[in-house]
């Protein structure tokens, strides 16, 4: 992977969620081995951005492009975008009760579709030298996917499905949310090593400076209303944490820090995930 | 009746004496009787209405031949997909046409054998102790052309650790069959039972009853799974009575059929007792699958726990319908019940509908039911990791299963059964 320099292309990127706008002309792009950090206020458009590179249904692009090494992936089904090299680490990854970490990647990287049930075990193999490189127990591996899992546990899960699929690019949106230090430093150091040993290039998106401190960006861009105002190097990040988003936005002249409009919406609704969700219990 | 279940037909299906005065006791039952409709309660959102008596005849005794006449070898394939067991029964339209037993456990005094000749004083009085209690218009009908079936009997504190497996397979277009399963586990024995129903691609009723009698201190372990061909109609009651300190875990796998009825209950009739009741369906095609459960807490400190878990896709149709049921006599006693359903195609469609009657009191109960799609987040998810839709979906509906698939008691059957579910989910789209 090092040897083949990859780059995602985002320009003019505008999308709408039930008719409002949330991105008003995005343009980034991200090469092998480098790291960008993506910063913006609550309601920029960061999540927006990150679902709409990966192709979520709910978003509606409206001008603009998203190329991977020329690739034109808006015209493709997520499930594709996957395959040519896009990783999405997800906020809020979602619990998948009953569905194995093994057999899902199987299905992700189509190694079984051969009907050869037990695979040729490199992906076991490779997902158990991930676990113990991220600190996850093995009971974590056989059980559903994200189910019971804690905060931190999902992400240490997200990075250890982005180290195993090896894409080419990958976006982590708020990787950093709900960590503690000891996670968040074993996730920043296994993927700024796959930036190195893979050629891995990543759109780090964040809220918070602190993530900063542990996976070191290249660029930093801020993102305001669904533009990106300023982008720097790592310094920008700095100016941030001691100007907060109004300070860098007084600083910049930029009015309009979050769109308006429904921009969030539920990802933990799942009706099978817990037995005992809609359960009346009482006591007579 | 204006068809043919007659009299006649009856008392001609044979066997001793005791059992042709049986039928011919139920026969009486049946003149008179009103046909159920989707009126009744019990029947809501069932196919009764479309149920014509006239389209079958009983399967006559030219073609079970006589009782204790067994020429079939040992079951073939179905019965082999079990494992490793400790006894087998296969029985043909209702009649039992080989049995065996592993030595052992015959010598220790387990019975494994055709109820029409295993002798009046064994089976008499147990045969209809448990069905008996539950009747409906297809029980007094199965009693009425009862000609055989397995009867399975533990003697105390004996424990069979393989499973004892019985195979039922019907045929024949516009015919009727009445399979029969008795099992008794006597105080403090221990076995597990795999009733597999199976037809091929046949216009036939299947009318089953299985009546599970576990005593006290006795645990049993039961799994029914039918896997009819797509014309057959299976109507059966699945029935458990538990003594004081008993366990029991009932299980149903239902996939093929055109109709496909079960009624799964349990009486929890002895103190301490404790019931699960398990159910895996998924329904394709223009199938129904149609459940009734009843969880009837008779005694203190017992408790149940109920499982049922289907997934309908193309045009086909499932019903939920439970009841809990604590007695005032049931304190202390603790009941869940829980019904999903995952609703695949617009086409398709499932009921659910949990009951609940208290009459005791320091109870605990929850109930807990859901129908609806796959969800779009876990689709989501999976396809952004680079699984295709039609590979997520399968992923999602086998993993939806997995906790009930996890706790059925023959665990060497559980790859069969998620492999006839992978095969049936979506299998239009290819």
């Amino acid at each position: 992977m090092s040897e083949a320099m990859s780059e995602l292309a985002v320009s003019g990127l505008y999308a709408a969620v039930d008719g409002h706008e949330i991105l008003r002309g995005v343009g980034v792009t991200v090469r092998s081995g480098e790291v960008h950090a993506l910063m913006g206020p609550n309601g920029s458009g960061k999540s927006t951005l990150s679902h709409v590179l990966m192709g979520r249904g709910d978003y509606d692009v409206t001008a603009g492009s998203v190329t991977l090494d020329g690739e034109e992936l808006l015209g493709l089904p997520t499930w594709q975008r996957a395959r040519v090299g896009l990783f999405l680490a997800m906020q809020y990854p979602t619990e998948v009760p009953g569905v194995g970490l093994e057999d899902f990647l199987a299905a992700a990287t189509g190694e079984n579709e051969n009907g050869d049930e037990d695979g040729d075990g490199d992906l076991s193999v490779r997902i158990t030298e991930e676990a113990a490189r991220l600190g996850i127990p093995d009971e974590f591996l056989t059980r559903g996917v994200n189910v019971e899992f804690s905060g931190g546990e999902k992400k240490r899960n997200e990075t250890l499905q982005l180290a195993v699929l090896r894409p080419k690019i990958a976006v982590l949106d708020e990787i950093d949310s709900g960590l503690d230090i000891d996670a968040l430093r074993d996730i920043s150091r296994r993927v700024e090593a796959m930036t190195h040993e893979d050629g891995l290039g990543v759109l780090a998106i964040t809220h918070y400076a602190r993530l900063l401190t542990e996976l070191r960006p290249d660029r930093v861009h801020i993102l305001m209303a669904g533009r990106i105002v300023a982008s720097g190097g790592p310094e920008l990040a700095d100016q941030l944490e001691e100007s907060g988003y109004d300070g860098l936005a007084s600083e910049l002249g930029v009015e309009e820090l979050a769109v308006e409009g429904p921009v969030q919406r539920s990802t933990d609704e799942d009706p099978f995930g817990d037995p005992t969700a809609g359960a009346l219990p009482f006591e007579v | 009746m204006t068809n043919a279940f007659t009299a006649d037909a009856s008392r001609s299906l044979g066997g001793p004496d005791w059992l042709e005065a049986r039928r011919a006791a139920a026969f009486e039952k049946l003149d008179g009787l009103e046909w159920p409709t989707s009126a009744d309660e019990v029947w809501r959102y069932s196919r009764i209405d479309s149920f014509d008596p006239e389209r079958y005849r009983p399967t006559p005794y030219e073609e079970l031949g006589p009782p204790g006449d067994e020429k079939a070898p040992g079951g073939g394939p179905v019965a082999a997909e079990a494992g490793e067991r400790a006894g087998l029964v296969v029985v043909r339209d209702g009649r039992v046409v080989h049995h065996e037993l592993d030595e052992q456990l015959e010598s220790k005094g387990v019975r494994v054998c055709e109820l029409a000749t295993c002798g009046e004083a064994e089976v008499a009085d147990v045969l209809g102790s448990v069905a008996d209690a539950s009747p409906d218009a297809f029980t007094i009908l199965h009693d009425a052309f009862l000609a055989g079936g397995a009867f399975i009997r533990v003697p105390a504190g004996v424990v069979v650790e393989r499973p004892i497996v019985v195979v039922h397979w019907s045929d024949g277009d516009g015919l009727a069959s009445f399979p029969h399963t008795v099992v008794v586990a006597d105080e403090g024995s221990e076995v597990t039972v795999l009733d597999r129903f199976s037809s091929p691609d046949t216009d036939h009723l299947v009318d089953a009853v299985v009546e599970l009698l576990i005593g006290d201190g006795a645990t049993a372990k039961y799994l029914s799974i039918q896997d009819h061909g797509p014309r057959t109609w299976h109507v059966g009651l699945q029935r458990a009575h538990l003594g004081r300190d008993a366990s029991l875990s009932s299980s149903a796998v239902a996939l093929g059929g055109d109709y496909s009825r079960l009624r799964s209950e349990a009486f929890l009739g002895g103190e301490g007792a404790n019931s699960d009741q398990l159910a895996v369906y998924f329904g394709a095609g223009d199938q129904m699958l149609d459940f009734r459960t009843l969880q009837d807490h008779a005694a203190a400190r017992t408790t149940s726990n109920l499982l049922f878990k289907g997934a309908v896709e193309d045009n086909a149709r499932s019903v939920y319908s439970g009841l809990v049921h604590l007695r005032q006599s049931a304190k202390k006693a603790v009941a869940h019940q829980t019904n999903r359903n995952l609703v695949l195609t617009d086409g398709a469609g499932a009921e659910s509908i949990p009951n609940l009657e208290i009459e005791a009191d320091e109870v605990q109960c929850t109930h807990a039911s859901a129908v609806g799609p796959i969800d779009e987040d876990q689709l989501y998810y999976l396809e952004s990791r680079g699984v295709a839709p039609a590979d997520a979906e399968r992923l999602i509906v086998l993993g939806f299963f997995d906790d009930v698939f996890d706790r059925l008691p023959v665990p060497s059957l559980v790859s069969t059964l998620r492999r006839s579910v992978d095969e049936k989910v979506g299998h239009l789209d290819a």
